[in-house]
């Protein structure tokens, strides 16, 4: 199977969860947001148990066993939430992974994105691992004694760490504070990394929608009070731990290390690190034509620095304008190709007279010049009254659509289409117009679908004027696969056209 | 698709994931030792004996280096390797020549190697030598020990007075 082929099939099972989770609020196309929000969980729970924990030997297992016996409802309830969120928190971090991976999201403009989300990785093993050892359980002294011979297999320390546990006498209260402050150092070193992961995103999802974040909080809580987490038995560093109910979703590389050898695990971790590092290099997809600003038309209004959903435009003074005027410049290596700047630029209205449309900033595979030409030629050419569609190339094929009397034009993205185009092409005369796009919460280019429908609405510049009737155009956010929505659409166009409602 | 089965499909995918978590993070149980077996920790950090002794330099020498490094002795810094051989009941059960770690080989030589044994009596015999210039093992222990099912026999040597402990 190839990568397009699991590709195909991983978008199709998006789509089916699609019916079952509509408008937007689907997990699998929010996973790094979930991630963020079991991070806050886990953030916001372990303010309280640190502030009732006993940083000693002595006294760490009482303290985190005192919370589950003594103030079940409270404390006990918090540490549910601490672990399950911790457990969460892996899966949806794995699962985002592979998702970007599948689809294809490591390379090109996102490269960065995908380097600086590999120590994250990292750092949440650690996070997660250096949570057991705090319970000072049988289960905490087996994750810290097998931490311990994990990192010994490393050449790195002059000492052996797995000393530090060989009796209860070897343990030290110092000791444990360095442990406590590997688990609060190193979440506070995810933090600061996911700030590096977010840097190249304009406005980052931090938090899935609010169906989503109540069905996921909802669950946890649920679990939280139905099965709350216990300690098993004090450590005691003269047995060994066995039987433990081990947290496979967090400590399975330490069974790992046990089964196959902690060399033979570090080998592993190291060629699945440089597989995840070495992935951008091997994308075959072609590099496409970035955006171009053309400085006659250009007066640095700054739409299309606020619409760019990867921060690959910024502003500078522009060479033959006023003291304080500015320029659009589109960092080449960030630019997604999406042409969402174009639909952006306010000189981008195909109602200017002038033979050439040349606008501020453009895209050199599908410009606005072109569009409004085609799309002239092809309403002076047809011999029955069209409906225009404006389609995504990564939502369903508008120019396939088989219909006599619909036109489709396949934009790099829905939000490159500036919405003066609507009015535009009903002017021409178009009896109604279809905007489509991918599915809802799945645009391939994560705002075109959010811009588009703001434009529209007239909340966003530049925007649809208010004498265009919402009667005479419809938006369909149905992915590649909900041919039926778009149908509908089509129907309702031509039934306007048939009684003659439009103005 | 009709809001009551949206909401019923959620309410299942939802309590899928929440299953998922709950089963596994407590199923099924580790077994990392089997229940009739218990554990011989050999464990030893120690600093070998020096490779070599402190010479007395001669005056030519003393003069070939800068004012502030005319010190009268030089002493080689680098340590012997650690040798340990583990018998137990007779049969070697382990053997190993650890090397000071360090850049210029002067720091601790470290062994550690867990072996699984039947719970019950044993006899046990450690030998170590950390003097390359010596001949044979400068230390050795032969014990009778009597392991519970899980229990931890921790083989050390305490530098302090010279001896190899069992814990």
């Amino acid at each position: 199977m190839n990568a397009q082929a699991i590709r195909n099939s991983w978008k199709r099972f998006e789509d089916t969860l699609d019916l079952i989770f509509p408008g937007g609020s689907n997990p699998l196309r929010n996973l790094g947001a979930i991630a963020c929000l079991m991070f806050a969980i886990l953030l916001l729970s372990g303010i309280y148990l640190y502030a009732v924990f006993d940083t000693s030997v002595a006294g760490a297992w009482k303290s985190v066993d005192a919370l589950t016996r003594q103030q079940p409802w409270l404390g006990g309830w918090l540490r549910s939430m601490h672990r399950y969120a911790a457990d969460g928190f892996m899966i949806a971090t794995v699962l985002h992974l592979v998702r970007e991976w599948v689809m294809g999201h490591h390379s090109r403009f996102r490269r960065v994105t995908w380097l600086t989300g590999i120590p994250l990785l990292a750092f949440l093993y650690v996070s997660g691992i250096g949570g057991f050892w705090l319970n000072w359980d049988r289960l905490g002294q087996y994750a810290a004694v097998a931490s311990a011979e994990l990192l010994d297999a490393l050449p790195l320390l002059a000492t052996s760490l797995s000393r530090n546990f060989l009796s209860a006498e070897a343990v030290s209260d110092r000791l444990f504070s360095l442990l406590v402050f590997v688990h609060l150092g190193v979440p506070l070193l995810l933090l600061f990394g996911l700030w590096f992961h977010l840097q190249r995103i304009t406005r980052p999802n931090i938090l899935p929608p609010g169906s989503v974040s109540i069905g996921v909080l909802a669950s946890l809580g649920i679990i939280a009070v139905a099965v709350p987490v216990i300690s098993t038995a004090p450590a005691e560093l003269g047995l060994v731990a066995t039987a433990l109910p081990l947290d496979w979703i967090l400590l399975h590389l330490l069974v790992l290390a046990d089964v196959l050898s902690a060399r033979s695990t570090w080998i592993l971790i190291a060629l699945v690190l440089a597989l995840l590092v070495a992935a951008p290099l091997f994308s075959a997809r072609a590099t496409a034509a970035v955006a171009v600003v053309d400085a006659d038309n250009c007066n640095g209004c700054r739409r299309c620095v606020e619409d760019c959903p990867y921060s690959a435009i910024t502003l500078e003074p522009h060479p033959h304008g006023k003291p304080g005027q500015q320029i659009a410049v589109v960092a080449a290596e960030r630019c997604a190709s999406c042409g969402i700047c174009a639909g952006a630029c306010p000189s981008a209205t195909p109602f200017r007279s002038v033979v050439e449309l040349v606008n501020g900033i453009d895209m050199p595979q599908l410009s606005v010049d072109t569009l409004r030409r085609t799309l002239l030629d092809a309403l002076a050419s047809a011999r029955v009254p069209q409906i225009i569609a404006f389609g995504c190339a990564h939502g369903l094929d508008v120019e396939a659509l088989g219909e006599a009397d619909v036109t489709g034009y396949n934009l790099l993205c829905t939000g490159m289409l500036p919405p003066s185009f609507v009015e535009y092409a009903l002017r021409a005369g178009a009896v109604g117009v279809i905007i489509s796009g991918c599915a809802e919460g799945a645009c391939e280019f994560r705002l075109g679908n959010t811009w588009t429908a703001q434009r529209l609405r007239g909340e966003r510049e530049p925007h649809l004027r208010r004498n265009v009737s919402s009667r005479d155009y419809r938006v369909v956010f149905a992915g590649d696969r909900d041919r039926g929505r778009l149908d509908q659409a089509i129907k309702e166009l031509r039934g306007n056209a048939a009684t003659g409602i439009n103005p | 698709m009709k809001k009551f089965a949206v909401w019923l499909g959620q309410g299942i995918l939802y309590a899928a994931l929440a299953t998922v978590i709950v089963v596994f993070s407590r199923w099924p149980a580790y077994q990392n030792l089997a229940a009739d077996r218990a554990l011989i920790k050999i464990s030893i950090s120690h600093q070998g004996q020096l490779l070599g002794d402190c010479v007395e330099l001669t005056p030519q020498e003393l003069a070939k280096l800068p004012p502030n490094m005319r010190a009268p002795k030089s002493c080689p810094r680098e340590r012997s390797p650690l040798t340990v051989e583990v018998d137990v009941d007779g049969q070697l059960a382990h053997r190993q020549v650890a090397k000071p770690s360090g850049l210029s080989g002067d720091g601790a030589a470290v062994v550690y190697r867990r072996l699984e044994v039947p719970a019950g009596k044993h006899h046990i015999e450690v030998r170590m030598k950390d003097n390359a210039r010596s001949e044979g093992f400068d230390y050795t222990r032969s014990e009778e020990i009597d392991l519970a099912p899980a229990e931890i026999l921790v083989v050390d040597f305490d530098a302090a007075t010279r001896r190899i402990i069992l814990l």
